[in-house]
């Protein structure tokens, strides 16, 4: 799949996750659109996982520590075929598997996530298994920085590194923004590149809207052999549409009517724009 | 209390077993936190090296960890402290190995006020009860060499999380070599119509001394190992209720939600209300002292199990 193929999904995608978060009435509006492209370069271009490998045990495994931008994930694996595209309408309903954080009940998902600080701890133990195997598989892991004051984050930092897994791929969605406000306002992060450095990782940044740039950073993996990757991929919350971006109360808000009338307007003119450029309308 | 014979600590047995096991089966991990040592695991370590993983103390991450090479297919014992393996990492045990449905073996050591006057940070009284109220996770809690034998063979294909707590001390043989052991299934040591004692794991052994006791006064008493509180052996208990006049449960752990609670749920809810007598830690700042006086200051002992008997089955007879 080309950028400009992946630049359609991107717009395509933003439309789907506001549009299942309005219908549900609940849901991770920031998160979501501000990881949206960093699972469209995984699931488009990176990973080694279809619907038909799902149960293959070299499939490369994606692990969502962030769980609560779930729709963003909904949204990808729906349009990969992982489930009908009509099942995203059952988004929150009752005995529906479509619940508001990662579980297993929906084919693709790999772990059940939500209650922060988990995922990397997982995917260490699912890469170890790669490497006690001598298996090629890959490990993806999503980490919110909001969710890096988890302290077993850092447990499993020094354990990522103590057993030189550079079959690990950390990305850290850093867009600053938690619900009460600036990352760095909360509890600092910073110099979060020199800490990850400091437990043993090999790291690059890289803009996570960027997907010219994404597709290229996970090419390069790994970055540094015997070492675990980071990704820091500097992001936007809420990307995509100007009034939802970069602004904390939008981190679970979900738009009225005439935000998401307003929103799709604005997505509308980036598939107009994108249109415009390529003349094509590519079907999903 | 003549006729049985001692044998080693369950964590010995338990090490030795599983040494056995892992070298036919490559797949079979021990992941541990810091505690080869107390696990019983350093011949473990030297043998198959290959299959240890050591994460240091830190436990959360060592039961996520556990859960992720879980789901990639290996068979996971995570071996700690009981007492910091479900609270420190209890989220872990929740979401990673029970909601996620990756079935780790955990493997609780020094268990219950095991390690004694080391104090309350090192007890595991509150285990029973947390894990009970987590959906998708046995607990078993073997009595003797040959449970604990049994249910390490059994964990290693088991296909849902499990729980395995032991202690430190060396036990009693409870059990002949033909018993049939099953996960969730009591094993009935003896029945008797005035008295029938349920215990779970290592105090086992003293309802069976405490039988004894009361069987030398002419009283008919009955033993069970409650060994499994998940899946919990309720046909069992029923069965027992029928017949006995005064039950006596014995535990390691909490008088608060743990097997005395679960029998007194059961009993009541199928309309039995037997004389029942809840054995256990009671909710108080825990007396300091090692194992064998904690026993004995709350009456885990077999006089003291016997005693309470003798006065429950009196109180009801009065």
């Amino acid at each position: 799949m080309d950028y400009h193929e992946l630049a359609y999904k991107s717009i395509q995608y933003r439309r789907t996750i506001l549009r299942i978060i309005k219908q549900a009435n609940a849901g991770h509006t920031g998160g979501s659109l501000s990881c949206i492209d960093i699972l469209n370069v995984l699931y488009n271009h990176v990973l080694n996982v279809t619907p038909s490998s799902f149960d293959d045990p070299n499939r490369d495994r994606y692990i969502q520590s962030k769980g609560h931008s779930v729709e963003a994930l909904y949204t990808v694996l729906a349009d990969r075929g992982f489930f009908p595209q009509e099942d995203l309408e059952n988004l929150g309903r009752f005995q529906s598997h479509l619940i508001g954080h990662p579980t297993r009940k929906v084919r693709g998902i790999e772990q059940n996530t939500g209650a922060l600080g988990h995922g990397l701890s997982l995917a260490v133990g699912t890469a170890l298994a790669a490497k006690i195997d001598s298996k090629t598989y890959r490990v993806y892991t999503l980490l919110g920085d909001g969710e890096l004051t988890e302290g077993s984050n850092w447990e499993a930092a020094m354990a990522a590194s103590h057993y030189k897994l550079d079959n690990l791929i950390v990305i850290v969605d850093r867009n600053t923004l938690q619900i009460t406000g600036r990352t760095e306002d909360v509890m600092s992060l910073e110099p979060l590149e020199d800490k990850f450095r400091a437990f043993g990782f090999a790291i690059q940044h890289v803009g996570g809207h960027d997907l010219p740039a994404l597709v290229k950073v996970f090419e390069q993996i790994p970055f540094k052999p015997g070492k675990p990757n980071l990704v820091l991929a500097h992001t936007v919350k809420g990307k995509g549409v100007s009034f939802i971006e970069d602004k904390a109360h939008w981190h679970h808000h979900v738009p009225t009517d005439e935000e998401y009338r307003t929103a799709q307007a604005e997505l509308d003119q980036a598939e107009r724009k994108w249109q415009a450029k390529h003349g094509i309308v590519e079907p999903l | 209390m003549e006729s049985l014979s001692l044998c080693k600590p369950n964590l010995e047995e338990f090490a030795q077993t599983l040494l056995a096991l892992a070298s036919q089966n490559k797949d079979i991990l021990v992941v541990t936190g810091d505690s080869r040592g107390s696990g019983k695991l350093v011949p473990f370590g030297k043998t198959l090296p290959a299959q240890i993983v050591e994460i240091g103390i830190a436990e959360q991450n060592l039961v996520g960890i556990s859960a992720g090479l879980a789901s990639a297919g290996k068979k996971v014992f995570t071996v700690a402290p009981a007492c910091f393996l479900t609270s420190r990492s209890l989220e872990q045990i929740k979401n990673d190995v029970a909601y996620s449905d990756n079935p780790v073996k955990l493997i609780g050591i020094s268990a219950g006020v095991s390690y004694g006057a080391l104090g309350s940070t090192h007890h595991s009284i509150h285990d029973y009860a947390v894990l009970r109220a987590i959906h998708n996770i046995d607990i078993v809690s073997p009595a003797d060499n040959f449970e604990t034998r049994k249910v390490i063979e059994a964990a290693v294909d088991h296909p849902r999380p499990i729980y395995i707590r032991m202690g430190k001390k060396p036990m009693y043989d409870l059990h002949t070599p033909d018993t049939r052991f099953e996960v969730g299934k009591a094993i009935v040591l003896s029945e008797g119509s005035d008295v029938t004692f349920l215990a779970t794991g290592e105090p086992l052994s003293r309802a069976v001394m405490a039988a004894h006791l009361l069987e030398q006064e002419g009283l008919s008493v009955g033993v069970i190992s409650m060994h499994s509180l998940c899946p919990f052996d309720e046909a069992a208990i029923l069965r027992a209720a029928q017949h006995t006049k005064v039950m006596v449960s014995v535990e390691e752990h909490s008088v608060h939600g743990g097997l005395g609670s679960l029998i007194a749920s059961l009993l009541m809810q199928n309309g039995f209300c037997p004389r029942l007598k809840i054995i256990g830690i009671p909710d108080e700042y825990t007396v300091t002292g090692s194992q064998k006086e904690i026993f004995c200051h709350y009456g885990i002992i077999p006089e003291g199990l016997a005693e309470t008997a003798r006065q429950t089955l009196n109180a009801k007879e009065n």
